[in-house]
Order: structure tokens, then C-alpha cells, then sequence
């Protein structure tokens, strides 16, 4: 009955605001998938029809070799996969650790110095000594070429992350630490047993940002490692598409005469295994990420 | 010891020793600012030096300010700053009309899956490196097999070479940017709407007015607030490149650099290509300086508008 009435309620002007909403947004939306089809298609086409047609619009063939011969030196692609997995992993569960934690203390309304530590984080988003100093700090004195340091450090603690662990942690109410520390619980206990627990969707938020950050990155890489086999995956597609030179040696590697090698097709194929994972993700935290992304976005 | 002091010292271990749990919480984040962000900030005394491997930051010579002389000398750093400043503008502007449109009419449109689906869509390029991005337009703008071509000619056109084209590219990229950004973007405007009061719309339904008079008197000028604190914050960092939008996709090329040329990529370039250490320092503490400044300027405008959203 409810659904009968709320359509005979559907007025001229609102019928015309939805038409125009579903054409200008459905337009939007086709040109954000569109291009990952286009990457898709253009992967499984064979290379001669690549090379004589270009990239399809519709596909031409179903044809899996270039996935077959990315596969076929699997030494790099899955050292590069390996690498982002663990990097991933350790970097985001230390990020969020890092940032919970941080921002529970500087919640925490009893604790007199907070808004001197607030201010002492915040800072370092004002001002920067830049590129140059960072670098040679890392280079220099902390030992980050070819260490896995490198791409881990960098990425480790965002205060932008710790400022929406604070104010989303300020939103619980102060009661719970206070009766748990009536009851004789450290901060820690009360940070680790009750507070974790009461912040899941921060937790989703920050660990999808941290792994996001991580998964992603290529430029830590770029400045701290030249070994071919601690490369990130993002940087490994990045030399791969960038250099003929690194075509022509992963096509001597795997043992396949250059003319006869999908580059184009293979480029592709890796941009593909490259991104899959992550946004695979994104259905799992989809439910928190808006809540989340709501405190984040306004303030970072 | 004055009493004064002394009866300051004592509250202040009072406190360290009555709180040392949260100090102890407190301690690795702290550790890790000091040594990647203030340790850095001493690093800006390179700007004024002459680096030398053996004296490292610290022990190298001064130079006074021959390092921007030589940046001056290069005339490079008004174009950067130039390329900087209105590629953040028009990333703003159409930022603000293409978030702020697609939450609206997201919010106005009835079908729940439709919604779902496009908005999902939508995320997808914000969940992607600069590295796949720039992937993603070698597929389709590439010279000889791109898909923009393909259709191009298809239809009897000539063939469109992007990639030697510089006056095509600033669209090109504020097109990319917008691409990546908005369905991220849109989700704090939505959540604004979300947010809104209903009997306000219910009354103004009674009043008379049709949906486009809603958008148009309720919406819009009940997201200014919002949109005001965005753009301020936004303006804030307007002299800082997007690094990875400008670098994956322009790969430095010497036709494109003149119009995709930020001061993020030529410091990064002085600093890596050439090794010019002392001059890049110097770019990077110019870039710092006029940051600092934009950010204290514009935070103080929203501490002025909107306390609850000022940043300090």
C-alpha cells in the first residue's frame, strides 16, 4: 500500500530531476568503469590484432597468452606480489596500531598535555623541511636503499589517519575508561580490551586507507630500491611499462624470441594483475567506508 | 630554584608520573615524527649550503644564498609555481562543481540499485595507483593503436597525437584528476545532505515548491558551509603538485614539461636526474614556505567561518 502511494506521488519535477540525475550520473559512472574495461579487453586480445587494429572497444578473440607469458617468468611478478602482500600487511597493521593508539591518548580528556601533543603532530602537516632533507636523512643515515625499511617507514604513520582516530574516539563516551580504571585497568588494557573493540568502523576506515596507501605505492619504492627483486608490484608495472629495455629482458628471461612477445598485450595483462586485488577489497569494507570517510574527509 | 619553578617542576612529574602509561602510548608516534618530520625541518639549512658527501647536512659548507640565485637563474620557478597554482585552481573549481552536482543528484535519485551500482563505479578509479591511471590513458590515447584514435578514424578523422600535443594536456589532466577524485570526493557532500533537516523540505513541499526550487533554494545554500570549508582547505595546499598525476602520466617529457611542470616534479627531477641537491633544497624550502603560509592564512578563514572544522 505504502509502495502505491509513495508512486502516486511522484510528481512531474521529480520524475525529471531523476531522468536527468540517472543520464548525467550514469554517463559519469560508464566513463570511471570504462577504461577498466577497455585494460581488460585490450588483455585478452591476441597481440597480432593489437598491433594491426590497436585496442579494441569490443573484444576480438579471447586469448589468455599474455596473462600466460606475464605468468611465464613468474619469478619477478610473484617476488613483486610477495613483497606488496607482506609489505601491506605488516605496514597497515602497524598503521592502525599506530595511529588507534596515538589518537586514543590525545582523546582522552583527563590527559593535561594533549592538546600540547595535538599541536606538537599537527605541525608536521604545516610545515615540511620538503623532498630533499627527507631524502637524504633516509638515504643517508637511516640506510633505506635496498632495505625493506624503505617502503614500509614511509607510509607507517599518517597524522591525517591519527587526527580521525581522535575525533572518532572522542565520540566514545569517557565512562567506559573511567569505570575501567575504577576496576583497576592500566591504559593500555583499556585502550587494547575496550576501546578496540567499541572502534571497528575506524578500524576498517583506516586499515582500507592504509592499504590503499600501501598497496599503491610505487614512489618509496622508486627512491629507495634498485634491486629488481625487493620491487613493490606498482613499481615493477611502472618499469615495465615505462622501458623497452625491461620488455625485451623479462621476454630473454622467459625464452621467447622478441618479435613473437605480446608487449602490448602484456602490458595490460600486468596493469590488470596489478590492480585486481584491491579493488576486491572494497565490497568487505564498503559498509564502513562511508561512515569512516565521512570524519576523514572533512579533515584530511 | 625560585619556589615558582620548583612548584612547576613538581606538577609536570606529577602529571608524567600519574599519566606514564599514556606517555609510554604516546611514544613510538612521537619518535616517528621527530625523526621523519623534525629532524627533516632542520634539514632546510641545505637550502643555504653547499652539500659535499663527506660533511653530510650538517658539516658542509655555507653558501649564503647562492643556491637560489641558482634558481633564479634557471627561470624555471615561475613557470612551476604558475603550473602549480592553476592546475590546484581549476582542480578546486571543477572539484567542487562535479562533487558537489554528482552528490545531489545521487541524493535525488529514487532507484536504490542505480545508486549502488554507479556510485561503486564511480570509486573504482580512486582505488587505483597513478601508475595504472597512467597505464590507462597510454591505452587510450596512445598514437598508433589507441582507442580514442581508433574511434577518431573510424568516423574519418585524423589520427590525434596527445602525447606530442602540450596545449591538449592541461584538459587532459584536470579531466584525469576529476575522474580519479570526485566519487570520493561526493561522499562528504552526500553525507552533508544525509544530514540535512527533512521538515525543512516537507515544509517548503507544502509551500509548493518543486523539486528543482528544493535543489535550487534548500540544497545548494545548505552545502555552501560545507563546500567553503573544502575549498579553503583545498586552497591551503595550492602550491602542492599532485607528484604521481603529473609524473605517471607526463613520464617527463622535455615537449610536455613547459605546461606539466609542477614544483613537486622539479625538485624531484633536480634532485634525482641532476643531483643538483643544493638548489633543489632550495625549490623544496621556497614550496614549504609559501605552503605554510597559504595553510595559516586559510585556516584562520575557517577558524573565522566554521570553528568546528578549523584544523587548529
Amino acid at each position: 500500500m505504502r509502495r502505491f502511494d509513495h508512486r502516486i506521488h511522484l510528481s512531474k519535477d521529480k520524475i525529471a530531476v531523476n531522468i536527468l540525475g540517472i543520464i548525467l550520473i550514469g554517463i559519469f559512472a560508464l566513463m570511471c568503469v570504462m577504461p577498466f574495461y577497455l585494460i581488460i579487453v585490450a588483455s585478452i586480445t591476441p597481440e597480432a590484432s593489437l598491433i594491426r587494429d590497436g585496442y579494441p572497444l569490443i573484444p576480438r578473440g579471447f586469448d589468455l597468452q599474455s596473462y600466460a607469458l606475464c605468468l611465464k617468468n613468474p619469478v619477478s611478478i610473484l617476488k613483486a606480489y610477495g613483497v606488496t602482500i607482506s609489505v601491506t600487511l605488516v605496514g597497515t597493521f602497524l598503521a592502525i596500531f599506530l595511529s588507534t593508539m596515538t589518537g586514543y591518548v590525545l582523546s582522552r580528556q583527563d590527559f593535561p598535555w594533549r592538546n600540547k601533543f595535538s599541536f606538537f603532530f599537527f605541525f608536521t602537516t604545516l610545515f615540511n623541511g620538503g623532498l630533499v632533507p627527507w631524502y637524504i636523512l633516509c638515504v643517508r643515515y637511516l640506510g633505506f636503499k635496498n632495505s625493506f625499511l624503505g617502503i614500509l617507514l614511509p607510509l607507517m604513520f599518517s597524522v591525517w589517519n591519527m587526527i580521525i582516530a581522535k575525533s572518532f574516539m572522542t565520540g566514545i563516551p569517557a565512562a567506559i575508561t573511567e569505570s575501567a580504571k575504577i576496576d583497576g585497568a592500566n591504559d593500555m588494557v583499556i585502550f587494547l580490551r575496550l576501546i578496540i573493540p567499541l572502534s571497528k568502523p575506524l578500524i576498517a576506515t583506516l586499515g582500507l586507507f592504509s592499504a590503499l596507501a600501501y598497496w599503491n605505492d610505487w614512489y618509496n619504492c622508486m627512491l629507495y630500491i634498485t634491486e629488481e627483486n625487493m620491487f613493490t608490484l606498482q613499481y615493477y608495472l611502472q618499469r615495465m611499462l615505462g622501458s623497452a629495455e625491461a620488455m625485451r629482458l623479462v621476454a630473454e628471461k622467459s625464452g621467447i624470441a622478441l618479435p613473437s612477445v605480446p608487449l602490448e598485450g602484456m602490458k595490460m595483462a600486468m596493469t590488470v594483475i596489478a590492480t585486481g586485488p584491491i579493488v576486491l577489497l572494497y565490497p568487505f569494507v564498503q559498509r564502513y567506508f562511508v561512515k569512516g570517510l565521512t570524519i576523514g574527509a572533512v579533515k584530511g | 630554584m625560585g619556589k615558582k619553578a620548583m612548584k612547576k617542576k613538581n606538577s609536570v612529574l606529577k602529571t608524567a608520573r600519574k599519566h606514564w602509561m599514556l606517555l609510554l602510548m604516546l611514544l613510538p608516534a612521537t619518535v616517528y615524527v621527530v625523526i621523519f618530520s623534525y629532524v627533516p625541518m632542520t634539514g632546510i639549512v641545505l637550502a643555504f649550503k653547499n652539500y659535499q658527501y663527506a660533511g653530510g647536512i650538517y658539516g658542509s659548507p655555507w653558501n649564503g644564498l647562492a643556491n637560489f640565485k641558482a634558481l633564479m637563474i634557471s627561470g624555471k620557478l615561475g613557470m612551476v609555481t604558475r603550473n602549480t597554482l592553476l592546475y590546484n585552481i581549476a582542480f578546486i573549481f571543477l572539484g567542487v562543481i562535479f562533487e558537489m552536482g554528482s552528490a545531489i543528484l545521487l541524493n535525488e535519485i529514487i532507484s536504490k540499485l542505480f545508486k549502488k551500482v554507479s556510485q561503486s563505479f564511480m570509486f573504482l578509479p580512486y582505488f587505483i595507483s597513478w601508475v595504472v591511471a597512467g597505464a590507462i590513458m597510454y591505452n587510450i590515447f596512445n598514437y598508433e593503436r589507441g582507442v580514442f584514435n581508433h574511434i577518431i578514424t573510424a568516423f574519418g578523422g585524423k589520427p590525434f597525437d596527445l602525447y606530442n600535443t602540450a596545449a591538449a594536456w592541461p584538459a587532459v589532466l584536470i579531466l584525469l584528476k576529476v575522474w580519479k577524485q570526485t566519487g570520493y570526493g561526493s561522499v562528504v557532500y552526500l553525507a552533508a545532505i544525509t544530514g540535512m533537516d527533512q521538515e525543512m523540505y516537507e515544509a517548503a513541499s507544502i509551500d509548493g515548491a518543486n523539486e528543482w526550487q528544493k535543489i535550487r533554494y534548500l540544497t545548494i545554500p545548505l552545502l555552501v558551509p560545507t563546500m567553503m570549508v573544502l575549498v579553503l582547505l583545498a586552497i591551503g595546499n595550492i602550491f602542492r603538485g599532485d607528484f604521481g598525476l603529473f609524473y605517471q602520466t607526463v613520464k617527463s617529457s622535455a615537449i610536455l614539461t613547459p605546461v606539466t611542470d609542477v614544483i613537486d616534479t622539479y625538485v624531484f627531477r633536480l634532485l634525482i636526474n641532476d643531483g643538483n641537491i643544493g638548489v633543489s633544497a632550495a625549490a623544496g624550502l621556497y614550496q614549504s614556505v609559501l605552503c605554510f603560509i597559504t595553510i595559516t592564512i586559510c585556516n584562520n578563514l575557517v577558524k573565522k567561518f566554521n570553528p568546528d572544522y578549523a584544523l587548529y
